[in-house]
């Protein structure tokens, strides 16, 4: 068989650069310490740029290390995702550094190792590799939350974190042991050739339930979803940022990997079950988001609702769903990337990301007042934004089978709903940034040029992907055909 | 000549054009704005002459959009829009002439206000039903954050969040039911003639028309105020600036029914026969209900936002008599509506920036102290109960007999009532508390309109009339397309509805 390191050379990448910003701590100066987060940036954007090269596009639909490692469309498109993620995160770290007082190359470091679990985690086709990236990613982000030792309040989402991750990640492991029990093989190929004759043997049900739990608790479903509102709003910024976007991301690619591939059999059974538990937490998240005045917690209720949306996705059984969940995570990439900065900015230590700092920000800056609108409306689904483009494609996937089956059409009633609801929240930050009266501050904003340079991209993806998607819809239809030929 | 793309592109174009004017130039700013829409409505007049009666699709623009999804930017123009274009267009001129009340945050106001002009004239020019959908939205939402920030009246944030909230559900509702057709008719792509193509060869399973009609039905009901999902418009069109009532109440409102006409009943005519008989009675609570609320009120806007709310009525019982008389006089209603209503709302938005108040109960005599303006109004409320000469009468009356051929007999009769008696009676008492008696005491500095306003309501007023009274100017273009959709509808009564049709054309 040989070594097959060669597979993983971008996650070997970026754990050695990890390692050297925290060896790099020992020999920099304390000011200069800031900076090395956009080295690191920089570093990253060269691996983004390898992960293009002919020589590693080539290992595409490869696996190595017996099949527990698997590099397809998915996976490529995933670990792309992950990567730029992080880019974005760490200049929005560098901009954080000051409040983080001290320790800033480990807070880059932890990202870092953070983004190399993610990117494991989108080549898992085995269980043993998906529980070791998703405890990569976990025990990192229990540092990332809890990082702000001075603030109480990260510390207590430390701690909520911590305590239900832990439940989340013993539901998995039980899962997968009997799992492991029932099929006797942790690889994803064996449990997909013998799923579906193990559909009465309620071991394996039992396991897969738990598993699923497990992972809808990283995407935070209902009713794993307790944990996001404190945690988002305990966490320093750019760590929700990363919560929000890289993990609920690494949490979909499992769950695309593992309903939609291993084990379609078992989600045609569980249609049903799924079809509440998304229709539950697209509720959940709207409703609970409508009195909410603190930014980052409103983000956190949006953020679950935007896991049901997804979620429907799942539910539609199809390539079709799963190219729409890429679609619509990208979409929320570059919007709760430009919105959390953007909260960031205009809020200072130790304030309130109370809805009213927003007063009269179209004063203080036109230019973020506008890319915060703009985000707002992309959340909210309307046309011509990236937003859009994707409620409509995971609408379009659950239509197709709507016509057959009344349970699908309870979803998108649900979905519709959900979107009104949405739509008043999200207006209320419109409404806050262009017509309310008393502003507490009027002085203008400044903004770093590499975060201008982020808040621009975010703005022209946004953009690009609802006014221009045929490209972009050929890119996330072929990351999930290839997940279909192994089907 | 590419007419339609240069008409939905210039108003785009000019709100570009207005962002990067620096922020005090007003003058410029509203120069730009009149400029380009009355380019646009000269070249929608082009459009309108140049167009030959029963020529098909007509200054085609296509180009592939979205590939794999089947998604055309596609505008073309055929008997139905046509007249609908040229509508908007002169409510848009109108619209923009009337915006002189903006004085605060001018440049943000005329952005949003070309590029609601833009996407209201690219939904009816859209032949595909994404853009036709895109372009709706894209006009939307700049009249929810007009009539928030430039809204007037205590009621403004209550006003706005309804408006949004209901014309979203509508606009998903009908989104939804889009998608299914998209889905059912497996016709991979959204352009109108294709999908018309797909069900004339295969029709959409019946139970899946049973889904989808109600869907698009009561989605773009939703949008056009149908009973009783209407309260949002009367508050709506009270708390807003002049220029956005006069386009939403005037041509975006339009686009529900243009939607139940060119997509709900071609594409699931099956579902349309069992649905319609609901629609009509939906219509007599417009007629009837929002009539007898329009005689309680005492506000000139509210008036004019329930009689309009009313008005849709008729429109909906012609669609629902599904033959072909009765969707042509829904269209010509259509029109005429449209070009009335703005009327009605701009000359109410002069009249409130008088005295800032719209009561009528203090006002009176003001046909002597603002001839033109009166004269215009008196005009607007005639034209509102159905006086003969106007559009209104020919659409209304040609409804009436399509209504009753279609055997809706009752529901005629309610209608004919309501139109003559509930819309008579607020229409006279309008004109008697406005327009003649004691002027009322605020109104002793009010001034005339300017000459800019009195071009464009004297605009509106003659295209009233002209199509009053040579509606055939519309309905020939009209019949043509609507024979087609009823053929679709009920093949089977094919030949009687055509000459039935012949007869009450003229």
């Amino acid at each position: 068989m040989g070594y097959q390191l060669h597979f993983i050379q971008l996650e070997a990448i970026v754990v050695v650069l990890g390692l050297l910003v925290l060896l790099a701590d020992l020999f920099i100066s304390e000011s200069a310490r800031r900076s090395l987060g956009y080295v690191a940036a920089g570093a990253l954007c060269l691996v983004f740029l390898l992960s293009f090269h002919g020589s590693y596009v080539a290992l595409a639909d490869g696996k190595a290390f017996g099949g527990i490692y698997r590099l397809d469309g998915l996976a490529l498109f995933f670990k792309r995702f992950f990567l730029l993620t992080a880019i974005f995160v760490l200049v929005f770290a560098v901009d954080f550094a000051s409040r983080l007082k001290g320790a800033v190359s480990e807070y880059l470091a932890f990202i870092l190792f953070a983004l190399s679990g993610m990117m494991f985690a989108s080549s898992a086709n085995d269980f043993s590799l998906l529980f070791v990236s998703i405890e990569l990613i976990t025990v990192t982000f229990y540092i990332l939350v809890s990082f702000q030792r001075h603030r109480i309040h990260s510390l207590e989402a430390g701690v909520k974190y911590l305590i239900l991750g832990a439940v989340s990640s013993a539901f998995l492991v039980y899962g997968i042991a009997l799992v492991f029990g029932e099929v006797g093989s942790l690889k994803f190929d064996a449990i997909r050739a013998e799923h579906a004759g193990l559909l009465g043997n309620n071991v394996f049900l039992f396991g897969m339930l738990f598993v699923f739990a497990g992972l809808a608790f990283k995407i935070s479903a209902f009713p794993f979803q307790v944990w996001a509102p404190d945690v988002y709003q305990g966490a320093p910024t750019p760590t929700t940022t990363f919560l929000a976007v890289g993990s609920k991301a690494a949490g979909f690619v499992l769950l695309i990997r593992l309903f939609g591939s291993a084990v379609p059999a078992l989600t045609a059974q569980w249609t049903g079950l799924l079809m509440i538990v998304a229709a539950l937490t697209i509720l959940y998240g709207n409703l609970c988001a409508l009195p909410q005045r603190n930014l980052k917690r409103l983000l956190a209720y949006s953020g679950i609702a935007n896991a049901g949306y997804m979620l429907m996705g799942i539910v539609a059984q199809s390539d079709e769903g799963a190219a729409a969940i890429l679609y619509y995570l990208a979409g929320y990439l570059f919007t709760l990337m430009a919105a959390f900065m953007i909260i960031n900015l205009i809020t200072h230590e130790g304030e309130r990301e109370d809805i009213s700092c927003l007063n009269g920000l179209y004063k203080r800056s036109p230019f973020l007042a506008l890319t915060l609108v703009l985000c707002a409306v992309s959340l909210a689904g309307i046309p011509p934004l990236a937003g859009f483009f994707g409620k409509f494609l995971l609408v379009k996937s659950v239509a197709a089978k709507a016509f057959g089956d009344a349970g699908y059409f309870a979803l998108l009633a649900v979905a519709v709903f959900g979107v009104v609801v949405s739509i008043y929240y999200y207006f209320g930050i419109i409404r806050a940034i262009y017509w309310s009266k008393n502003a507490p501050v009027e002085t203008p904003v400044t903004i770093a040029w590499p975060t201008r340079i982020v808040l621009g991209l975010c703005v022209a993806a946004i953009l690009y992907l609802g006014l221009l998607p045929n490209k972009p819809i050929n890119w996330v239809n072929a990351a999930a055909k290839i997940e279909a030929v192994a089907r | 000549m590419d007419w339609l793309l240069i008409i939905v592109l210039l108003p785009l174009l000019a709100a570009a054009a207005v962002g990067f004017v620096p922020d005090g130039q007003r003058q410029a700013i509203r120069g730009i704005t009149l400029g380009a829409s009355g380019l646009t409505l000269l070249c929608a007049l082009i459009a309108f002459c140049t167009f030959e009666v029963g020529g098909g699709l007509q200054f085609e623009t296509r180009a592939v959009w979205v590939e794999s999804l089947g998604l055309h930017f596609h505008l073309a123009a055929d008997g139905i829009n046509i007249g609908i274009i040229l509508m908007g267009a002169i409510v848009a001129f109108a619209a923009a002439c009337c915006a002189d009340d903006i004085t605060h945050r001018a440049k943000e106001f005329y952005i949003l206000l070309n590029l609601m002009i833009g996407g209201i004239l690219g939904a009816f020019a859209s032949m595909d039903l994404f853009f036709f959908y895109f372009f709706h939205e894209l006009a939307l939402v700049p009249t929810f954050i007009m009539i928030g920030v430039w809204g007037r009246g205590k009621n403004r944030n209550y006003a706005t969040y309804k408006i949004t909230l209901y014309l979203s559900l509508g606009a998903l509702l009908a989104l939804i039911g889009l998608i299914g057709v998209y889905v059912e008719t497996g016709a991979k792509s959204f352009s109108i003639p294709d999908l018309i193509a797909m069900v004339q060869a295969s029709p959409i399973d019946e139970s899946a028309q049973q889904w989808i009609f109600p869907l698009l039905m009561f989605g773009f009901g939703i949008l056009v105020s149908l009973w009783p999902f209407h309260t949002w418009a009367p508050l709506g069109y009270g708390a807003a600036p002049t220029a956005t009532a006069m386009l939403h109440a005037g041509v975006l409102k339009k686009f529900g029914l243009y939607g139940i006409i060119r997509v709900a009943i071609p594409m699931a005519p099956i579902g349309a026969q069992s649905w319609l008989a609901v629609l009509a009675w939906l219509a007599v609570g417009n007629l009837l209900y929002c009539g007898l609320v329009a005689v309680r009120q005492k506000d000139l806007n509210q008036l004019i936002g329930n009689s309009s709310v009313a008005h849709m009525g008729f429109v909906f019982l012609g669609i629902a008599s599904l033959n072909v008389i009765g969707l042509t006089g829904a269209v010509l209603v259509m029109i005429a509506h449209g070009l009335l209503a703005a009327l009605a709302f701009g000359l109410s938005g002069h009249l409130y920036r008088q005295t800032g108040s719209l009561d009528m109960s203090r006002m009176g005599g003001l046909l002597r102290q603002m001839p033109l303006a009166g004269t215009a109004l008196l005009m607007a409320l005639l034209a509102g109960c159905g006086l003969p000469g106007f559009a209104n009468f020919a659409g209304e009356v040609t409804i009436f007999f399509a209504a009753w051929l279609a055997g809706l007999k009752t529901i005629t009769v309610i209608a004919a009532w309501s139109a003559l008696v509930i819309g008579g009676l607020y229409m006279m008492r309008a004109i008697r508390n406005i327009l003649h008696g004691p002027r009322g005491d605020d109104w002793a500095k009010a001034a005339d309109v300017n000459p800019l306003m009195a071009t464009a309501f004297g605009l509106l007023l003659a295209a009233l009339l002209v199509f009053g009274f040579a509606p055939s100017l519309l309905t020939k273009g009209i019949e043509g397309e609507v024979t087609k959709i009823v053929r679709l509808a009920k093949p089977a009564a094919d030949a009687n509805q055509a000459q039935v049709s012949e007869t009450a054309g003229r």
